[in-house]
């Protein structure tokens, strides 16, 4: 009754092509974009429950808003495209990594030449951005075997360039700028004069940045490239015969999906972590993310959102709740509680809802239009 | 003299780790040529059969059985659990999710993957435990040839002895016995199979069994080599390149790119390491794999299966 779209006439193509047609849709987006840019600043600004501490904002917003667009990248990628990537905690590597190095000024002197390249420290945003650009440089140049090889084949090759750029950050000390414990530590955050600090701020740092982007890859996959990569999906030999070219398609994909990785990976190493190690984003991450597109729904954008929501609350849960019942836990236990539980919950998954949370939600949709009519 | 000394010593170290890779590979390989799975959970399962089985003997032990009994009784109860859990996996995750494509189950597996290590961990305890199955001291070969002779570890010859056993046997296995026939027509086509009064479920049971086994195996040499501890399951990591290089449907090639595998490692370490920083061994495995790849897809040995891209 409620869910209605029965009356919504359209009358100009532009409203026929909007993101959101339907007006429901829209209310609840803007009430949920209010919440997230008005409610939780002034909640966290005056301490009022259940921003008492910093703790929800530290802990559970800034992770969450940085994995899911982490999470969107792999989406594009994994459930877009259909190219299997263990890979994507190296691209968010390769985007921190090389958001540092812009920071601090890059110096390369190419001695045989007897002259240098350097560049002079760029600004925080430009360094995150272009970060983002390196990323999608490499993806593409790991994309190319993607060209010859797919499925498990191609998840090898991806899982190459995981354990390549995990040694190459931890073993070259150029990449590091030569720290000598090989952590690297985040600079100060200025955006034009503005210097983000506090836990609020850069939680309005990272949600502007998630909400573009997200919106970005949201028009992106309905439109032309979005369809090329999904016919690619679906069946590449009847893409291919219908004139998309599998070249382009693919590495388009491997290029925005390493972007917004990219990205993620630099505001993680820079807002969320603040000092880092390569160990910061290691095969586990790619895991966690291939999980939290797959539990979010492959080829979804608010899957993606989803799938990171419920990938950081589970071990949160499991956490509290024991000690809520008086069973206190030991951590170990715990980890392996949360071992246990993920895995069985991908293979139920698997096994009962293939497309994951968003098809769920989507299902919730479908009966609601009805709803309390269900004929 | 010296420097070829060196390089035989180098170059039999890498086959002989390279044995060990192949053991891992060979669990994959079965388990892929018989249901079409890529089992990502190969390295958790040699991780559960080396608790099972260290556990069981430590206690075993701790109670005064003598050691031969100890070693008896504790390989059948690891060899239990292995059964366990190829019934387990079978019944409720890999029955269940017939007739998907290898994405989704190849995704399931790294959900099964998870739950194993959990279980094992919180069951068996999640330190490093000893385990002393075969003698580890160094052997001297050749003194007469090379100054020094050349160190060969025993626990290498064991492995490779082991190796070699396990894969007569698995030959005689698939080629010979009514259930080995079964298992390649299943692997052939199971409908077909299925229509002819092949019973499936019990077919991929069998082969879960086959590759909890080989598990086990590779657990004992690994755990005797390293000790039975979590790292084991980056193994598995590890043992795809040499799945891809020596060809995803080939027994034979599990074993050949293991050994090319670990050859080729230790001597890009060794001769190619110190002038670019060392830790080549963590990567160049994939990077093999890959190169192996763009040139020849399916592998050295496999089958012709990849589609035209």
């Amino acid at each position: 009754m409620l869910y209605r779209e029965a009356g919504q006439f359209k009358t100009t193509y532009v409203e026929d092509m909007a993101i959101f047609p339907i007006r429901q849709d829209r209310i609840a987006l803007a009430v949920l974009l209010g919440i997230a840019f008005i409610g939780v600043p002034l909640l966290a600004t005056f301490h009022i429950w259940p921003f008492g501490s910093d703790y929800l904002l530290w802990a559970i917003l800034l992770p969450f808003l940085i994995l899911a667009l982490a999470a969107i990248g792999t989406n594009i990628l994994v459930g877009y495209c259909g190219q299997i990537s263990l890979g994507s905690g190296a691209f968010m590597a390769i985007g921190a990594y090389s958001a540092y190095k812009l920071v601090t000024g890059v110096h390369i002197p190419l001695a045989w030449l007897g002259c240098a390249i350097s560049i002079p420290p760029l600004s925080v945003l430009a360094s995150i951005l272009l970060g983002g650009l390196i990323a999608a440089g490499v993806g593409i140049l790991f994309g190319i075997p993607s060209l010859r090889i797919k499925g498990l084949y191609l998840a090898v090759a991806t899982l190459a360039a995981q354990f390549f750029f995990d040694w190459a950050f931890l073993r070259i000390p150029w990449f590091t700028n030569y720290a000598p414990s090989g952590s690297v530590n985040a600079p100060e955050l200025n955006f034009f004069g503005l210097i983000v600090q506090s836990p609020i701020e850069r939680y309005l740092l990272c949600l502007l940045l998630v909400t573009l982007m997200a919106l970005l890859a949201k028009n992106l996959v309905r439109g032309n490239l979005g369809r090329q990569w999904m016919a690619i999906r679906d069946m590449d030999i009847a893409a291919e015969l219908i004139g998309i070219r599998p070249l382009y398609a693919k590495l388009t994909a491997f290029a925005v999906s390493s972007f917004i990785i990219g990205v993620a990976g630099a505001l993680w190493a820079f807002v969320y972590l603040g000092s880092w190690e390569p160990l910061a984003f290691s095969i586990d991450r790619s895991l966690q993310l291939l999980f939290m597109v797959i539990i979010g729904g492959l080829g979804s954008i608010m899957g993606s959102f989803v799938g990171a929501a419920f990938i950081l609350i589970v071990p949160i849960m499991l956490n509290l709740i024991p000690a809520e019942l008086g069973v206190p836990l030991s951590t170990e236990t715990i980890a392996h509680f949360e071992f246990i539980i993920f895995g069985s919950l991908i293979c139920y998954l698997l096994i009962k809802e293939p497309h994951g949370f968003a098809r769920l939600i989507s299902i919730g949709k479908e009966k609601l239009r009805l709803w309390p009519f269900p004929y | 003299m010296i420097a070829l000394g060196q390089f035989l010593e180098v170059l039999i170290g890498g086959l002989m780790s390279g044995v060990l890779y192949s053991l891992v590979a060979l669990g994959f390989v079965l388990i892929f040529k018989a249901s079409g799975v890529f089992n990502f959970a190969q390295g958790a399962m040699v991780l559960l059969a080396g608790l099972a089985l260290v556990r069981a003997l430590d206690l075993l032990v701790a109670n005064g059985f003598p050691l031969w009994a100890a070693i008896v009784l504790g390989i059948a109860f690891a060899a239990a659990i292995m059964a366990t859990t190829a019934w387990l996996i079978e019944r409720f995750v890999i029955g269940p999710l017939v007739n998907q494509d290898g994405l989704t189950l190849f995704m399931s597996t790294i959900g099964v993957t998870f739950v194993i290590e959990g279980a094992a961990e919180m069951i068996f305890g999640s330190d490093v435990y000893p385990l002393r199955l075969f003698p580890t001291d160094a052997w001297f070969v050749l003194e007469d040839v090379f100054p020094g002779g050349i160190l060969v570890n025993k626990l290498d010859v064991w492995g490779a002895l082991i190796a070699g056993i396990l894969v007569a046997g698995l030959a005689i296995f698939f080629q010979r016995t009514k259930t080995g026939r079964a298992l390649r027509a299943v692997a052939d086509d199971h409908l077909a199979a299925h229509s002819v009064g092949i019973p499936i479920g019990w077919i991929w049971f069998v082969v879960w069994l086959a590759a909890g086994l080989v598990a086990l195996v590779a657990a004992t040499v690994w755990g005797t080599k390293l000790g039975v501890q979590f790292s084991i399951t980056f193994l598995a990591l590890k043992a795809l390149p040499v799945l891809i290089i020596g060809g995803l449907t080939s027994i034979p090639g599990a074993i050949a790119g293991g050994l090319i595998v670990g050859a080729g490692e230790k001597i890009a370490e060794v001769y190619l390491g110190p002038s670019i920083g060392g830790g080549i061994e963590y990567w160049f495995a994939y990077v093999l794999a890959l190169a192996v790849l763009l040139v020849r897809p399916q592998g050295l040995f496999g089958e012709r299966i990849i589609e035209r891209v």
